[in-house]
């Protein structure tokens, strides 16, 4: 399955970057892209595993960027 | 402003003000109060405007994110404290934070001019339901259902009129601003906006196929495909920032060791190091830039599928092109009459007669040139001579319309020098009255479009076509081609677009344009796939890397262009950025710049790069002078 989950306050294009390796390293994700400019995360995991894998990411991207909210 | 950029500039505000007051009076030493009272002075403005950032070091250590800007700023001012260098400790974190908050303003404010660039998804479609029409989402709307479109209204969904005639703006999608005309029968699609009439439509297309949403999940996506510069710069920031911090640690250490200076010293230029130690310029310019550029493009009428082709585009060497439907228009038009003992009018007037009760594309496009009505009366007789042409009595004149056959048929001696193309020839009463020249056209800013490439430095052109050779040879020598080879079949298209990608230098790229009809395998095959009229064709859009909206081969030029003013910018903000920093870095290990230079380099740097990538939008330039007002 792949989503596209919009983003709220993705401050920096460096903590993008480092987010997007974050979530790359999640056990379970296929791909995930985070795109600054769009604000927007494309992440893809298997159908069973998504929810999991989403509150997985969502939590390694707070890590970083603690303001950063998924607007689903 | 957003929410959280006002509260920022509040800060700034607060914090600056109160700073600028301080600064004066302890500078000039008006007041000799006790040092603590000065420390806490300054930590009133230092806490107003550092304790976010405070906050989030001390909550991002905590979870083993050291390395990060909020640390080392961290880190830096608060070494100024220690070491008495209270005012430094305040502007650090000031200048740092206006910083912030100018690069939040300009990527939110570049990001919305896309986005409004790139406003053309439908609010709403008004279609029938029980014969009342309803306003509804335009995902609700199902194939066959009917939809009606006001004037100002932007048509939600691909379809075909069924009522009514209008002028539809398709701007939004082509960047070409001269209204068309669109009647009944026409397919329409979705994102032009109706001008003037009311148009009943019947959707052939749900709203996740039709145009408007596939050119918006392609652009909105583009920026996903990173370039190798991009790439270039995530990789560097990697190791650019924990590389500055620990030569601020061994600066701050081994000097005083081996030389004995005092501590103090040393560790003071270190904070400098740190200061500059934050590639946020660098990081946010470039793919800024390339966003810049590809919604640059699209206002152009071209969409580039991803940053990594807009990248790719400015090395082009060869430029490749199918000839029907992207150097020609592929119908067929009169090019030349040439009458023999009549006028020229007269001469397509009984052509036109003639052909009058044919369909074929060459009588199609005979009465085309005419274009007045053929009144019947005047037609007594007609007769095809299958192969060969036709026969026909006119105002009681046979009249003898067909191919060379047709004249060796009947007798009639003609002149043979004809040029290349299909030929009419025509006879009145066993007399050769002249011919008529048909040919395919040659898109009017074709030969611009060839000219534009050379100038723009590409090396070689070249043109891949199944048609005649004779007919092949002749477009090519019109349009200064510089290699054009003929009757080739689908396979054999491939084949030569392999051996011009082997002779091509190794770094430089090929492109190749075609329709997107049929020439799928050679678009795929091509470094960069360039696909024309991407107006309605899914198949175009799907097999290419860069779609021209339009029919106009010159915007394969204005894509060029606007790739290498983009890869301009990323470059001069690299090299800037870098220059910049490294200079610091080496006065500061030096003792020659202090933490106000390093925080005024970072921050300027950051501004400066960042105006420079909004550049990247302005496409005006590139776009047809009408529009320029």
């Amino acid at each position: 399955m792949k989503k596209i989950i919009k983003l709220q306050d993705l401050d920096c294009a460096n903590c993008a970057a480092k987010i997007e390796n974050a979530i790359a390293k999640l056990d379970g994700v296929i791909d995930v892209k985070v795109n600054f400019m769009g604000q927007k995360m494309t992440l893809e995991a298997p159908d069973e595993q998504f929810d999991n894998v989403l509150a997985q990411a969502q939590k390694a991207a707070r890590n970083i960027e603690s303001d950063l909210v998924f607007l689903g | 402003m957003s929410k959280k950029e006002k509260s920022l500039l509040k800060r700034i505000l607060i914090a600056g003000g109160f700073f600028a007051v301080l600064l004066p009076v302890y500078q000039l030493e008006m007041v000799h109060g006790p040092p603590r009272l000065e420390l806490l002075l300054f930590l009133i403005p230092y806490a107003i405007i550092g304790w976010d950032i405070l906050w989030k070091a001390a909550r991002n250590i905590s979870r083993g994110q050291v390395f990060d800007e909020n640390f080392l700023m961290s880190i830096a001012t608060i070494g100024a404290f220690f070491l008495g260098e209270y005012a430094e400790g305040v502007a650090v974190m000031l200048f740092y934070q206006v910083g912030e908050l100018f690069q939040s303003h300009a990527v939110s404010k570049s990001r919305r001019s896309i986005a409004d660039l790139m406003d053309i998804r439908p609010d709403y479609a008004n279609v029938m339901r029980n014969g009342a029409l309803v306003q509804v989402d335009p995902e609700e709307v199902a194939v066959g259902d009917t939809i009606v479109v006001k004037p100002g209204e932007r048509i939600p969904l691909d379809g075909v009129i069924t009522d009514g005639c209008s002028t539809l703006d398709t701007s939004a999608l082509t960047g070409e601003s001269a209204p068309r005309d669109v009647e009944v029968g026409q397919d329409v699609i979705s994102g032009c906006i109706n001008q003037t009439g009311v148009l009943t439509i019947e959707v052939r297309k749900e709203f996740g196929q039709s145009t408007v949403a596939k050119v918006l999940e392609l652009v909105e996506n583009a920026s996903d495909k990173k370039s190798r510069s991009e790439n270039f710069i995530t990789r560097f920031a990697r190791y650019y920032t924990p590389a500055v911090v620990y030569a601020a640690i061994a600066l701050s250490v081994i000097p005083p060791l081996v030389t004995g200076q005092p501590l103090f010293l040393w560790i003071e230029r270190a904070l400098t190091f740190l200061v500059i130690s934050c590639p946020c310029a660098l990081v946010i310019s470039v793919p800024l830039s390339f966003f810049g550029g590809i919604g640059g493009a699209s206002k152009c009428g071209v969409l580039v599928k991803g940053s990594n082709y807009l990248e790719l585009l400015a090395d082009a060497e060869t430029v490749v092109f199918d000839k029907t439907g992207t150097l020609t228009k592929g119908n067929f038009v009169v090019s030349e009459i040439h009458p023999q003992g009549l006028s020229q009018e007269q001469l397509l007037e009984l052509a036109a007669y003639t052909e009058h009760f044919s369909s074929h594309p060459i009588a199609t496009s005979i009465q085309a040139a005419y274009g007045k009505a053929v009144d019947p009366e005047r037609i007594k007789e007609i007769e095809e001579i299958a192969g060969h042409g036709i026969r026909a009595l006119i105002d009681d004149r046979e009249v003898l319309a067909g191919n060379t056959k047709l004249m060796r048929l009947k007798g009639i001696s003609y002149s043979d020098d004809t040029p290349v193309g299909t030929v009419v020839y025509l006879a009145v009463d066993g007399t050769y009255g002249g011919y008529i020249l048909i040919s395919d056209e040659i898109k009017a800013d074709a030969p611009k479009a060839i000219q534009e490439l050379k100038e723009i430095g590409i090396r070689q052109t070249v043109m891949l076509t199944g048609d005649a050779d004779a007919v092949g040879q002749k477009v090519a020598s019109r349009l200064k081609l510089d290699k054009a080879y003929t009757e080739l079949l689908p396979a054999d298209k491939v084949e030569r677009l392999e051996e011009l990608m082997a002779e091509k230098s190794q770094k430089k790229m090929l492109v190749f344009v075609g329709d997107g009809i049929n020439d799928a395998p050679v678009l795929a095959r091509a470094d960069i796939g360039i696909a024309m009229g991407g107006l309605g064709s899914d198949a175009a859009i799907e097999a290419a890397d860069i779609v021209i909206m339009t029919d106009e081969p010159s915007k394969i030029a204005t894509v060029i262009k606007i790739s290498k003013k983009t890869l301009g910018i990323v470059w001069q903000n690299i090299i800037f950025a870098l220059a910049v920093k490294a200079i610091v870095l080496i006065l500061g290990a030096l003792g020659y710049a202090n933490m106000w230079g390093a925080v005024f380099a970072d921050v300027g740097v950051s501004i400066l790069a960042i105006l420079n990538a909004i550049r990247a939008l302005n496409v005006n330039a590139f776009l047809p002078a009408k529009q320029n007002r």
